[in-house]
């Protein structure tokens, strides 16, 4: 078999490299290093600057594969896909990471699919085995109670997204020196049956709660909507965006992409603040990977102390005020 | 208005608890059901067909005991089921079940849509999906929230996204991933109930489809799970009482101190 080298596929918005990116070189990094191999990234999409390129370089590629051009202003998963595809038929790498994210967890199956290659989803860890040089993929399932340990022995390349937000950004070291590969465009990557309309915003709240470093969570012990205004100011404070339990979701407190768990999403902050909110095992499979935990909970057995790193037993609507004022005379 | 929905019957995990001694999961007794991310796209197919006629078929691929996932997607208001189940479709992983997914519903054909669940709740990989759409080249929207307009030709849908929704129009046929803002799943009524009790469900081995036995099952699979363990969860910081005024503020303090030490604020 001849793969060699790993990759990381870049993500960028309008251009701009997304932070994902750079975690993904830390990490592909490390794995190549240990294969004695070339880490190169892949860029696709519209408007990229030569610093963007460079920034790869810097923090860790030693080549990035650009391709650049207006047909890929959006991500249309038809379209990268195919460009991926062709990029993994030529150059052959013998490991592609991405994030998990809505971007990897689209792309990277529809690739795996075209290139007869195996998927791990959402790895939270990867190693190389000794003495085989395979990709060891750990990564957690069932509402993240199993760890599981997986390997793509035979195909090529192997390919794993990963959960983001875990692991700092590789270093910059403007010193590096790297390879731009230019990939021309074809026209052939242009599904023509899929059209990018445009993005809308959600009304309200930051619903990016995956990218933000902490998030304060409100559930069924907040009693009503409005009092879903301390948990923003809260959040406000420490720089941080709501989440919500599933029973907030579905009282209509919070709107869905709010919702943290097994039927939401699963964030990985630096602090997990849980006000109200007892700690299913569903709820749980959401957030508890998170750095640091603090619990809020008027019942002193609610499960979710088990898992925090800090609790209060207290009532939320005398705790969350004090709380906010003394944070206010910081 | 054809559709064709894949799911998977996965194990209950609504009553499991924790082991508070190991912090592991007790899955003992956890009944099987159809994955709930799955119901969302039952329901909004039910929703299309109300509107639009026409009619669904739900497919699993799993052991005969699936079967009851199909019957209960009947009694909510599906019209067929079929069940892919043989010994050699067993240690499957995506690629290979969605391989064979689409090789069942090419052999079902004349389909406008193909609706998913964004993922399931035990695997949890969401690429089933996606790998559909790829093996069957059909357009795609993954975690769809909502279908804005849909005709005969082309269907236009938002899909959440990190920081936002992205409108994208497919043309038909199409497969969705839906997420949960797409739809509140129905009970299965009475009469849908006695209909998926009589009706009679086909089960599809590799030789109804005409599959190679080498690309199936662990052998066929790409990837191969080589160890579980389970992890630790239990933190048991330290948890501090707040009953009036008094300790209230203190505990705030503390909570406060914590946080400084933490370096998560100054
Ligand atoms: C298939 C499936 C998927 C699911 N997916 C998710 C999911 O993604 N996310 C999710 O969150 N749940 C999910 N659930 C639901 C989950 O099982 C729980 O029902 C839910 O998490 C409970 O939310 P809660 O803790 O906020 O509310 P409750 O269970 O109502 O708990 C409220 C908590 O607030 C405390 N409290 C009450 N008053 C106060 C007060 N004044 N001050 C402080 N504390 C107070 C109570 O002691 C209690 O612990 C799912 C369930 C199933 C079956």
């Amino acid at each position: 078999m001849n793969y060699q080298g790993v990759w990381t596929v870049s993500e960028n918005d309008q251009g701009k490299l997304k932070g994902v990116s750079y975690e993904l070189l830390a990490r592909g990094r490390g794995l190549a290093d240990k294969l004695g191999n070339e880490l190169a990234s892949v860029v696709i999409g519209h408007n990229i600057t030569d610093e963007a390129v460079e920034e790869l370089i810097h923090r860790g590629a030693d080549a990035v594969y650009l391709v650049n051009d207006p047909g890929l202003r959006h991500f249309v998963v038809e379209n990268f896909s195919a460009v991926l595809r062709d990029l993994i038929n030529v150059y052959k790498p013998e490991i592609v990471i991405a994030g998990a994210t809505t971007y990897g967890r689209t792309l990277m199956p529809h690739v795996a699919v075209r290139v007869n290659a195996g998927l791990t989803a959402d790895c939270t860890e990867l190693d190389i085995e000794e003495g085989t040089g395979n990709l060891l993929q750990i990564r957690p399932a069932i509402g993240g109670n199993i760890l599981a340990e997986i390997k793509t022995p035979e195909r090529r390349p192997q390919m794993a997204t990963v959960r983001p937000n875990l692991i700092k950004h590789a270093e910059k070291d403007e010193r590096r020196k790297g390879e731009v590969v230019n990939v021309e465009f074809k026209a052939e990557w242009i599904d023509r049956r899929v059209e990018h309309l445009g993005f809308r915003k959600s009304e309200g709240e930051n619903i990016n709660i995956q990218g933000a470093d902490v998030v304060v969570s409100g559930g069924g012990g907040l009693k009503k909507k409005e009092n879903f205004g301390m948990i923003k100011k809260l959040a406000e404070s420490l720089g941080g965006v709501v989440g919500a339990s599933r029973v907030a979701v579905d009282r209509g407190w919070m709107s869905y992409p709010h919702q943290v768990g097994l039927s939401g999403k699963t964030v990985t902050p630096k602090l997990y603040i849980a006000v109200g909110i007892s700690g299913s095992i569903q709820h749980l499979a959401g957030m508890k990977t998170a750095e640091t935990i603090i619990a809020i909970n008027s019942d002193s057995d609610a499960p979710i102390f088990k898992v925090a790193d800090f609790g209060i037993v207290g009532d939320a609507f005398e705790v969350i005020p004090a709380l906010l004022e003394s944070l206010d005379h910081y | 208005m054809n559709i064709i929905i894949p799911i998977k019957q996965v194990p209950e995990t609504g009553n499991v608890k924790m082991d508070e001694e190991t912090g592991t999961v007790v899955r003992e007794g956890a009944a099987s059901i159809i994955n709930p991310l799955d119901l969302y796209a039952v329901e909004t197919g039910i929703q299309l067909k109300e509107k639009l006629g026409g009619k669904i078929t739900v497919i699993t691929m799993g052991p005969r005991s699936a079967e009851k996932a199909l019957r209960e997607a009947i009694s909510m208001g599906c019209d067929d089921g079929v069940l892919i189940s043989g010994k050699e479709f067993a240690g499957s992983d995506t690629w290979v079940t969605s391989y064979v997914l689409s090789e069942a519903i090419k052999k079902i054909g004349d389909y406008d849509l193909i609706l998913a669940g964004e993922r399931a709740t035990d695997g949890e990989t969401g690429q089933v999906g996606p790998e559909i759409a790829s093996f069957l080249d059909l357009p795609m929207a993954a975690y769809t929230s909502r279908i804005v307009e849909l005709n005969t030709e082309s269907v236009v849908v938002e899909r959440l996204i990190e920081e936002e929704y992205e409108m994208l129009r497919l043309s038909m046929p199409a497969l969705l991933t839906v997420v949960k803002e797409i739809s509140y799943p129905r009970l299965p009524t009475l009469r849908g109930k006695q209909r998926a009790k009589k009706i009679a469900i086909p089960v599809w081995s590799k030789d109804s489809m005409e599959l190679d036995e080498a690309n199936l099952g662990l052998k066929g699979s790409p990837t191969r799970v080589v160890k579980i363990s389970t992890p630790q969860v239990l933190r048991n910081g330290m948890v501090i009482p707040a009953d009036d005024e008094e300790s209230t503020v203190r505990a705030v303090n503390q909570m406060l101190d914590f946080m400084r030490e933490k370096n998560l604020i100054r």
